[in-house]
């Protein structure tokens, strides 16, 4: 048979497709095709399967789960303080945030406090998170459309914000410094001035990620007017962070319901106009000038403030290592946190903080135990590869790459 | 624009609906409704359209199972609906309690198309069935698994030995194969 006559239908489980893909791909008019789950720009183990009228897509259909790895269930089986380094792994672009989430629900299920001087430590962390997990998606988004600079130069300042990481928690991506209670330790001497030096050596360069995309013709020619998400539908679909400021939608967690202290920090929320892919990079460049404002405050608050770094609740927080020396009290504190963990109620919490992909919420439930009866995450990336169908409806194939990018999608995320 | 004063939600529910609110729970600063499950839909609607409320952004879904110890409560199951009002800047939770057999709740894509992947979520992980959803279909685990993983009584990756004690509890909740 010729390859001309070859028939370029699905003939398989094309029947289990009825219903989710149109009826003209029955017939074979239209083709299927399978992106993924191995396509360098969908940025993990994402599988698309596409239903295409020429370059233009009709269906899209986004199969996620390769990277379930089952933290949920297995925080389950483990103490609320030894459940802190498996949260790390969910979105691995971002895991002080997914450290914060986590210890924010325990501190509020079990009403612990944070002192001042963690706090600011922790939005320190966070904007440094947001400003790692944004060079990541600017490099690869860059990347993927075909600017191959930008991803060089942008990794050359993540390497900074991971060595700051190694900093503080000796790890430069699973860093498991935020605990329930505050954080793992101290800052040490040689993190303020880093950071210091930083905030003066990155707005540069995010001028030089301007210079090259934001004007570029080729930039606005590949992104403006693409991959449209109406305010409506970016609230009804669960959009949420930059990808939904991009659509004009004021709603940022930091300011709308503030933790770990951001109501005393003076900073702005940038928001596009008109929700397409050009929005949300230039949002996202706004937001990681904002960042470098808000780390500036924290640095000055953090000179000032002394005291401790995390709780000094000893039910809920282990002792000083150089109490266990003279103290009996400090070493059954710490054995027992150790060995059996603390008891939280048998109540449920939701808590949702403003990850650097957008609204990370997680929902705690307690037994009266040493472990929780269920953890699940609400995670960004889920809600908005859920919504990639109706972002991608009629665009050209071509197009979807930079649909991808533009919302900012980590697959551990999104499977967890 | 003139921004209507913020309403309580349990006051103006039990105006509304009084029929679909069972149990009002309230712990640290987060507000819980009990809602009968037939009813749900119709409660998140009238949260989310009533002035004064509008609970218009769906944060989460998510489920939780009380076994082994559920029977203090109405059932073994639970489903939470963590919604957001944009507006007021609140939050506020449903919650539906769901039988043992055969647990079935409507679905709240009709309210929200965001539902869509977080009931499915939980139709693969809990086993809880959405009436109405649109595309039931396992999403993290592979298609042809047995069981539903969240559960308590699903084994985390090893099984339990089996005794003489524990012969009929192990035998009643493992994944059998399919016919």
């Amino acid at each position: 048979m010729a390859i001309t006559e070859q028939k370029f239908k699905w003939e398989g489980d094309l029947e289990a497709l009825r219903g989710l893909v149109s009826d003209r791909a029955m017939t074979g008019e239209t083709m299927l095709l399978n992106m993924g789950p191995h396509h360098p720009s969908t940025h993990g183990v994402l599988r698309l399967l596409l239903e295409l009228d020429g370059e233009e897509i009709v269906t899209c259909m986004p199969d996620v789960g390769f990277l379930h790895t089952g933290i949920e269930k297995n925080i389950e089986s483990k103490t609320y303080e030894k459940a802190v380094p498996l949260t790390d792994r969910m979105d691995y672009l971002a895991p002080m945030s997914n450290n914060l989430v986590f210890s924010m629900a325990v501190e509020k299920l079990v009403g612990l406090d944070v002192p001042e001087r963690a706090q600011i430590i922790r939005v320190i962390c966070m904007e440094l998170t947001r400003i790692n997990s944004h060079l990541v998606w600017l490099g690869t988004h860059a990347l993927d459309m075909g600017a191959m600079s930008v991803f060089l130069y942008c990794f050359r300042e993540r390497e900074y914000v991971l060595n700051m990481y190694e900093m503080l928690g000796g790890q430069r991506m699973m860093s498991s410094y935020i605990r329930p209670g505050g954080v793992w330790r101290d800052v040490p001497p040689e993190f303020i001035p880093a950071v210091e030096h930083f905030v003066d050596y990155f707005p540069p360069k995010i001028d030089d990620y301007e210079a090259l995309l934001t004007n570029n013709p080729l930039w606005i020619d590949r992104t403006q007017g693409i991959g449209v998400i109406e305010p409506d539908d970016a609230l009804a679909y669960g959009v949420s962070g930059p990808s939904l400021r991009g659509s004009g939608v004021n709603w940022d967690i930091r300011k709308a319901q503030p933790y770990s202290g951001y109501e005393n920090y003076d900073f702005d929320v940038p928001l596009g106009e008109h929700g397409d892919v050009y929005d949300r990079f230039y949002v996202r460049i706004l937001e990681m000038r904002e960042s470098i404002k808000i780390i500036r405050q924290a640095v000055e608050r953090l000179k000032k403030t002394k005291g401790p770094f995390r709780s000094q609740n000893r039910k809920f927080v282990p002792p000083p290592r150089s109490e266990l020396g003279h103290s009996m009290e400090a070493v059954i504190h710490h054995f027992k946190l150790w060995t059996e963990g603390f008891s939280a109620p048998d109540e449920e919490v939701y808590v949702a903080i403003e990850s650097p992909r957008g609204e990370i919420g997680c929902y705690l439930h307690g037994t009266g135990g040493n472990k929780p009866r269920r953890v699940h995450f609400k995670t960004p990336s889920f809600m908005h590869i859920s919504a990639l169908p109706i972002i991608t409806k009629g665009h050209m194939i071509a197009d979807l790459i930079g649909i991808i990018g533009s919302i900012d999608i980590v697959l551990g995320d999104c499977d967890r | 624009m003139q921004i209507p004063e913020p309403r309580d939600p349990v006051e103006a529910l039990k105006a509304a609906l009084p029929d679909a609110l069972l149990d009002v729970h309230q712990f640290r600063d987060e507000l819980t409704l009990i809602v009968k499950p037939e009813q749900v839909t119709e409660v998140a609607r009238f949260l989310r359209d009533t002035p004064g409320l509008i609970y218009n952004y769906l944060s989460d879904i998510s489920s939780v199972d009380y076994y082994p110890d559920y029977y203090s409560r109405p059932g073994r199951f639970g489903v939470c609906y963590h919604l957001y009002s944009m507006l007021y800047s609140r939050r506020i939770r449903l919650k539906v309690y769901l039988p043992e057999d055969n647990p079935r709740v409507p679905t709240m894509t009709t309210v929200w198309p965001a539902a869509n992947w977080l009931e499915r979520e939980i139709l693969d992980m809990m086993g809880i069935v959405f009436d109405g959803h649109p595309d039931p279909r396992r999403i993290l685990m592979p298609e042809d698994w047995d069981g539903h993983p969240a559960r308590r009584d699903a084994p985390l990756g090893y099984e339990t030995v089996m005794f003489s004690f524990n012969v009929d509890e192990i035998k009643q909740h493992k994944p059998r194969p399919r016919e």
